[in-house]
């Protein structure tokens, strides 16, 4: 269930920004003043990264979106149209398709195709069992065919952990998924289809070194599964949403709050992906990232606030809002949509 | 003794160097070389902590290795059976005593 749906106070992001206010923790402003990285600003825009909405077929318990099937908030065709406008644009390399489950958006294929028009490289960031719903039939094809890099999220490469924090059988259904995917050419050496899984945290821990673990699953799925795959990102779970309620509601909040801030690390910091992307929400807003986007806190200062009025020139520039929760991209080895930053 | 050991002591570890900083620094030094990788990895070497944290029963450490074994990738097989490795020694190490028993025992019996 979500947040929304069960009426939850942290469904707010006004209620979330109130937890992660209290004074407990060094300011992150701070953190960046004393490795000298203010002002915080980007240094660029090389991925667009577009929240197509919250609307998922599976109800992880650390989801930053508190996406869910009860979700029906769904980026329309009108702002998918003003993405595309914006990106034709400007000379953004990257489109980064997030959701949610961003299949089920039922404009993400002509998305796919148009950002491939555009002669973009197209990152879909795929749960795996939504590749498996009878109507996302053909859709393996369909991504293999515009050459879309498929970011599939598996937080273990065992069933316990794995279910544990995505749902009963999904662990099941994402290896059925990815052997589709190897079948397709996915993650296959020379296919140039990409293949790359995200780990994250099954808890309040940080993630082990990326190189590490990257050469576990690599080992464990191909000897128990078959699979394949080209890299494996570790992404730190983010003290938001349904991973914030967790830790509340575990009495864990302040020792992993403690974990993140005394793990800051400046040269994650200094690498962040807000730095370089920007993030669109489903209705057309912009943000820093899709952390930011979760917690309400848009692009500020001279910045437009909305695709419809995207400026390249200003958006390059901008600075960039930070809180208490940034905490989790700056810890250890740091963590992106793209992985471990240092 | 219920209430003997707190969560919240361990950060405070360090307090302890406060009447001899310079041995306290000198642990600190060695503590972290011998958990740098090397022949062995972190990882293997977090699972050694593990099991020798159950065998001396330190509550801190237990609470610590658990955490640091995560964040290094074990997964709770891995450290389950860690812990199974200190029991065994353990156990092995009473059992084997018996024989101290029996030559005890032969000793003085008919």
């Amino acid at each position: 269930m979500s947040l929304v749906s069960i009426q939850h106070p942290l469904a707010s992001a006004a209620e979330q920004l109130r937890v992660l206010g209290r004074p407990a923790h060094k300011p992150f402003e701070r953190a960046l003043e004393e490795c000298r990285l203010v002002p915080f600003t980007a240094t660029g825009i090389e991925v667009l990264q577009i929240n197509v909405g919250k609307l998922c077929n599976q109800t992880c318990r650390h989801c930053h979106v508190d996406a869910g099937p009860d979700r029906r908030e769904q980026m329309s065709r009108e702002t998918a149209e003003l993405c595309l406008a914006a990106l034709a644009g400007a000379a953004i390399p990257t489109v980064d398709i997030t959701g949610g489950a961003p299949e089920l958006n039922p404009n993400f294929r002509w998305m796919v195709e148009e950002a491939r028009r555009l002669g973009r490289h197209v990152m879909d960031r795929c749960n795996l069992s939504v590749l498996l719903l009878p109507a996302q039939a053909g859709l393996i094809d369909f991504l293999a065919a515009h050459r879309v890099e498929v970011l599939a999220s598996l937080p273990y490469f065992l069933e316990q952990q794995t279910d544990a924090q995505r749902g009963p059988g999904v662990f099941a259904k994402s290896v059925e998924a990815l052997r589709l995917l190897n079948a397709a050419g996915y993650g296959r050496p020379d296919s140039g289809l990409l293949l790359n899984l995200v780990y994250n945290p099954v808890g309040a821990f940080l993630p082990p070194p990326q190189a590490s673990i990257q050469a576990d699953y690599r080992r464990e799925l191909s000897r128990r599964h078959g699979i394949v795959f080209n890299s494996l990102y570790t992404i730190t779970n983010m003290p938001i949403s349904r991973f914030l309620e967790f830790l509340l509601r575990t009495g864990n909040y302040d020792r992993y709050m403690d974990r993140l801030v005394n793990a800051f690390n400046p040269a994650a910091a200094a690498g962040v992906m807000c730095r370089h992307t920007l993030s669109v929400g489903w209705d057309g807003t912009l943000y820093d990232c899709d952390f930011n986007q979760m917690l309400s806190l848009p692009v500020t200062g001279r910045a437009p606030r909305h695709i419809r009025d995207f400026d390249l020139e200003t958006l390059v520039r901008r600075r960039i809002i930070t809180g208490h929760h940034c905490y989790g991209c700056t810890a250890g080895a740091g963590s992106s949509c793209g992985g471990a930053l240092a | 003794m219920a209430g003997y050991y707190h969560r919240e002591d361990l950060p405070r570890f360090p307090d302890i160097g406060k009447n001899a900083p310079e041995l306290w620094q000198k642990f600190s030094d060695w503590y972290g070389a011998v958990f740098a990788e090397g022949a062995l990895s972190e990882r293997e070497k977090c699972l050694i902590a593990l099991a020798v944290a159950h065998a001396v029963q330190c509550p801190y450490c237990i609470d610590a290795y658990t955490q640091a074994a995560l964040e290094k990738g074990s997964n709770l097989e891995q450290m389950t059976e860690a812990v199974h490795v200190a029991c065994a020694i353990r156990g092995g190490a009473s059992l084997v005593h018996g024989l101290q028993m029996r030559n005890c025992a032969e000793r003085i019996s008919m």
